[in-house]
Parts: structure tokens; sequence; C-alpha cells
């Protein structure tokens, strides 16, 4: 009984300090985590695919003008699946590294993008640009065979064929 | 006296009751996961105890479902003042992907006001070490609300810089 809790405190001395020093040094999550959404405001032309594709429904968009639409990131919800970094065409969302998201109020959890759409030089109107989800038929953004999904026909957009994209996005797991 | 005394005693040691409120255990996990000597938030003196009469914080994790609402404010009356609420995970922050479900409220403050929001799913131990060192006051807050936005036409017309505009622009 004595016997085996000596040995038990030879081992916890033996091994030493295990405790992380962490909030006060820095420790940064493995390469690959998924933490807050960033978004390049330069990039986002307003397509409203990671608005389709978000499981918690975080993005919700609404037009607030005849030229300008308003992204709502209320992230307090985001389930840091990554769907919309995988599904935007433009590469504006990225998932961050950046975990240290606690907070103290609400408000802070809302990120608010205003795209600027962009207007046909001859009649000064907004033009819808290809939606996401066009692209997405063609390009391809689930891991499984490109020509045995149902979208799989539909002509090419932007010059690019689903034979030369198809088969590559089909390797991804 | 009494509140000076409070505010004295209180960042000294956080006696935490843990209240899963229809949580998924991805947070609880994490949260038993502080609990261990590797992350070892009990040198904060935090320590999980068994009655909300002995706690200083609520920790709530999981959308609250209709079910457990009344219970969760129950429990909230009896954990004695001065108290805190946490909401750890992004269902207890803001629903996760159930908020507008029928079964459940949304959200911890939904049904009780929440002092400290710890959103992950499942948060990092890391990041709940932070959000019970925020609320110790031993770190800054890092995020803020963001408002991005892009050039209006007349901006553009205008022939303003794009690259300072960009910048003026963003509040980050």
């Amino acid at each position: 009984m004595l016997l085996s809790k000596l040995r038990e405190a030879l081992i916890c001395l033996r091994a030493g300090r295990v405790t992380l020093p962490y909030p006060f040094e820095p420790h940064d999550p493995a390469p690959g985590f998924r933490g807050k959404i960033r978004v390049d405001p330069d990039l986002c032309f307003g397509c409203g695919g990671c608005a389709d594709v978000c499981p918690a429904g975080v993005i919700l968009i609404r037009d607030t003008g005849q030229l300008t639409r308003v992204l709502e990131f209320r992230w307090s919800r985001c389930t840091y699946c990554g769907r919309c970094e995988e599904v935007c065409p433009e590469g504006a969302i990225s998932m961050s590294q950046e975990f240290e998201t606690a907070t103290d109020s609400a408000d802070d959890m809302v990120l608010t993008l205003e795209v600027f759409m962009g207007p046909c030089q001859r009649c000064g109107r907004c033009f819808p640009p290809p939606t996401s989800l066009e692209k997405i038929s063609v390009t391809g953004f689930r891991s499984d065979e490109a020509s045995v999904r149902p979208g799989a026909e539909v002509p090419a957009l932007h010059g690019v064929s689903a034979q030369a994209t198809g088969p590559g996005k089909g390797e991804r797991s | 006296m009494l509140k000076g005394l409070c505010r004295k005693a209180f960042p000294k040691a956080l006696w935490v009751y843990h209240v899963n409120t229809g949580a998924c255990n991805g947070c609880d996990i994490e949260v038993i996961d502080v609990l261990t000597p590797y992350y070892d938030a009990e040198r904060f003196g935090i320590r999980l105890v068994g009655s909300p009469r002995h706690a200083d914080v609520l920790l709530t994790s999981g959308p609250v479902t209709r079910q457990v609402a009344p219970a969760l404010q129950r429990l909230l009356e009896a954990v004695p003042e001065p108290k805190l609420v946490f909401a750890v995970g992004s269902c207890a922050c803001g629903g996760g992907p159930w908020f507008d479900s029928y079964s459940v409220l949304g959200g911890a403050d939904q049904a009780v006001s929440v002092d400290y929001y710890i959103p992950g799913c499942p948060p990092r131990p890391e990041a709940i070490l932070y959000g019970v060192a925020l609320a110790l006051g031993l770190v800054p807050k890092k995020v803020a609300s963001e408002a991005l936005r892009q050039e209006s036409l007349e901006e553009l017309a205008l022939g303003v810089s794009l690259y300072e505009r960009g910048n003026d622009g963003r509040q980050d």
C-alpha cells in the first residue's frame, strides 16, 4: 500500500513538469486547423455560394441597394467546417488559425462585408455574375467522381471544360 | 467592504458548475481536457463542483433545448451572487446548426444572460483556457466586430485611390 504510493510519487517526480504554460506563452494549433473565418473584401464578388452551403446559416445576404449587397457573417454559431472556403470561387474566404475568440459581448461575433456589385458598362445596371452553384456544377466540389454527378452534362462556363476539370477534382478526397 | 472583498476573492478561485444543455458531448470532453494536468485550469483556481450552490460560474454547453431551459434558469437561481455564466461552444454561443430548430432556443443567451462566450466546435482546450484567462483579466480581448466594404461606383468614378480607400474602409 505504502510502497505503491511511493512508486506513484516516484513516477510523478520522474515525469517532471507537463503543464503547458499556455495563456502566458502562445501555443499555436497544428497546420490545417480551421479557426475563425477571414474574409478578403477585395476578392468577393457577392455570388452567395458560401451562404448556400453554410450548414449553420452563418452567412446572411441582403441587397441594400441596386449596386450594394451586404454579407453578414454571424460566426458565433460557425461550426468551422470550412465549406465556405472550399466553395468560394475567388478564394475570398479562408479559415484562419485564430482560435482565441472568446469574448464578453455577442456583438463582437459579427462580420459584415459590403460588396459593390459590378454594373454593366452600357446600361449601368447590375448584372448577376454566374452563381457559384453554376461554377460548382462544372468544377465540382465533392470528392466523388465528377462524371457520375447529375450536373456533369452542364455546358462549360468561362472556357473551362467539364472533362478537363472533372477528373482532377474527382481525385480529391 | 463586502463588495471589495468579493472583488478580491473572485479572481482567485472560480468554482464551476458544468451544465450540458443539449450538447453533443464534444465541448464537455474539451472542458474535462482543460482540467487535466496538461492544461491544468486548476492553476487559476478553476474547479468543477457538484452543486450549483457551491459554484461561482455556470458553464453551459449546447443549444438550450426547450426541455432543459426551465432547469437552466432554476440552476442559475441556485448559484449564489456574484455569478458568471460561460457559454462554451458554437451551440451555446449562437445555437450552432440548430439555431432555428423548433426544439431548441438557440443559444444560452436566449435563456439566461451570458457573460463570456467561447466559440468553437468544439473550442480547443487552449481556447477555453483563453476564455477563463479573459474572465480573470489575464489576457486582452482579441476579437471585435468587423465591417468590411468595397469601393462604390462613385468612389471609382472620382478616381479615389483604391488602396487608400480600401484601408480606410476597413475597421480591423
